[in-house]
This record gives structure tokens, sequence and C-alpha cells, in this order.
């Protein structure tokens, strides 16, 4: 009996989600997630342009970039413009890498009070470890296949 | 590339962590299979910005040092390709977290 009453409910909630989201936003956001990712990676191109102006090699100038680019993500969420960008942009800012260097920053101030080390230093990767893990973990993999494939 | 993002996130509701973990690794299996690298260079940040550049520059990384020192480089590539962004990343999380609210002491 509960089960159903609960699935009931279920039913209800994702039907009133279902009403409150129409099409129209999906577009809505889409476009400002376009145009504000499209912003996120013009800085980097920026960046981009200004290192090798400096004469930094191509090899290494993503690193520059990427460095840069984690440094603005942390530094816009510690003053909180960062959230208020994200709310307006969605996965605009969430798929460049600002929104990494945000997904660090956040939970490490939100549980600040938790202590240093288990606080700041534990909660910091809530959200950044899984990336790093399925990330460094398939590259390993890329990499054992390549080797036996070059062999 | 984030327009993708949004519609996964609104279509399928998945939440912003597992988005990251499946662009990094789609970024990880484009890069493997050589797909990324044209983006890349006709992209240019637009490409290296956003995560699945990152997944890219692991996946390069890790094929790069296969090449040069053999079966250890699987396991050391990826990591040192990335090592910037992800030093940085920790780095400054960790500054602004210290900063960013009012410290205890006075």
């Amino acid at each position: 009996m509960e089960k159903k009453a609960e699935k009931n409910i279920s039913n209800d909630f994702s039907k009133m989600v279902n009403e409150k989201n129409p099409e129209s936003t999906l577009l809505k956001d889409c476009i400002l997630a376009f145009v504000i990712g499209g912003l996120i990676c013009d800085v980097g191109q920026f960046f981009m342009n200004l290192f090798l102006s400096y004469g930094v090699s191509n090899d290494d100038i993503g690193y520059y970039v990427a460095a840069i680019m984690v440094f603005l993500g942390a530094f816009l969420t510690g003053i909180g413009v960062y959230d208020d960008i994200a709310k307006y942009a969605g996965a605009g800012t969430v798929v460049p890498i600002t929104g990494f260097a945000n997904s660090i920053v956040a939970p490490a101030m939100e549980f600040k009070n938790e202590g240093y080390v288990f606080g700041i230093g534990g909660k910091m990767f809530v959200i950044a470890g899984p990336v790093l893990v399925y990330g460094v973990s398939s590259s390993v993999i890329v990499g054992l296949i390549y080797y036996f494939l070059m062999r | 590339m984030c327009l993708i993002g949004q519609i996964l996130m609104d279509k399928t509701k998945l939440t912003p962590a597992r988005i990251l973990v499946s662009f990094v690794t789609a970024g990880v299996i484009l890069g493997a299979l050589g797909i990324y690298e044209p983006i890349y260079k006709y992209g240019k940040a637009g490409a290296s910005v956003p995560l699945p550049g990152f997944g890219y520059a692991l996946a390069k990384g890790a094929i790069k040092d296969v090449e040069k020192y053999g079966l250890i480089g699987a396991f050391t590539g990826g990591l040192k390709a990335t090592a910037a962004g992800v030093s940085a990343a920790i780095f400054f999380g960790y500054i602004m977290a210290l900063v960013s609210k009012p410290r205890t002491k006075k």
C-alpha cells in the first residue's frame, strides 16, 4: 500500500515537473549555455593568443591556459560571482574547465567549518574526485590499449 | 560543446557531477580515437577549455608517453599532461576556500 502511494506521489511529481518545464526553457537554456560557454572559451582563446605572442611553444600552451582558466574559475567562485553566472548559464559554466574549478572550490567553502583537513581538504574532491578517477582511469586504459596495439 | 551539455542536463536530469564525468570520459575516448584532434585544431581554446579537452589531454598524454617510455607511460602520461590543470585547481581551490570566508582568528 505504502509503496503504491509513494509511486503515485512520484508520478504526480514528475508530471508537475514536466508541466513546469516546457520545451521553451530548453531552447532558452541552450542559447544561454551556448553564449556563456562560448564567452568562457573566448577568454581562454584570448589568453592562448596572449601567451603565444610571448613565445610560449604550442605544446605547452594548453598548460598555461588551463592554469589561468582554473584560477579564474576558482577566483570567481570565491567572490561568489560564478554561482550567479551559473544560475543563468547552466551547463555553459559547468562544462568548461572553470566549472571544474568551481566544483572544487564550492564544496570546500561550504564545508569549511568542518575543519581544514576533512572539511576543506576532503570535500574539495566531492565532485572533482570522480572526474579525476574516471578521467585518469580511462586514460590509463587508452595508454594500455595503445601499447598493446603498437607492439 | 556547452550546448550538448545543456541538452544533456535538461533532458536527462543528470547532475552536473555526472555531466563532468561523462564529458571527461568522452574526451578521453574521442582523443584516443583521434576524432578530437581536428576539433582541437579548428576550435583552439573552444575545444581545450571545455572538459572534453581535459579528457583529450589525458588520452594524448598517455599515448605520447607510451611511445616514449613504453608500458609505464600508460600510467604516467595522463596525469603528466594534465598536471598543470589539476595542480592549479587544487592549489587555487584551496587558497580560495581559505580566504573566501571570514577567518577564524581575529
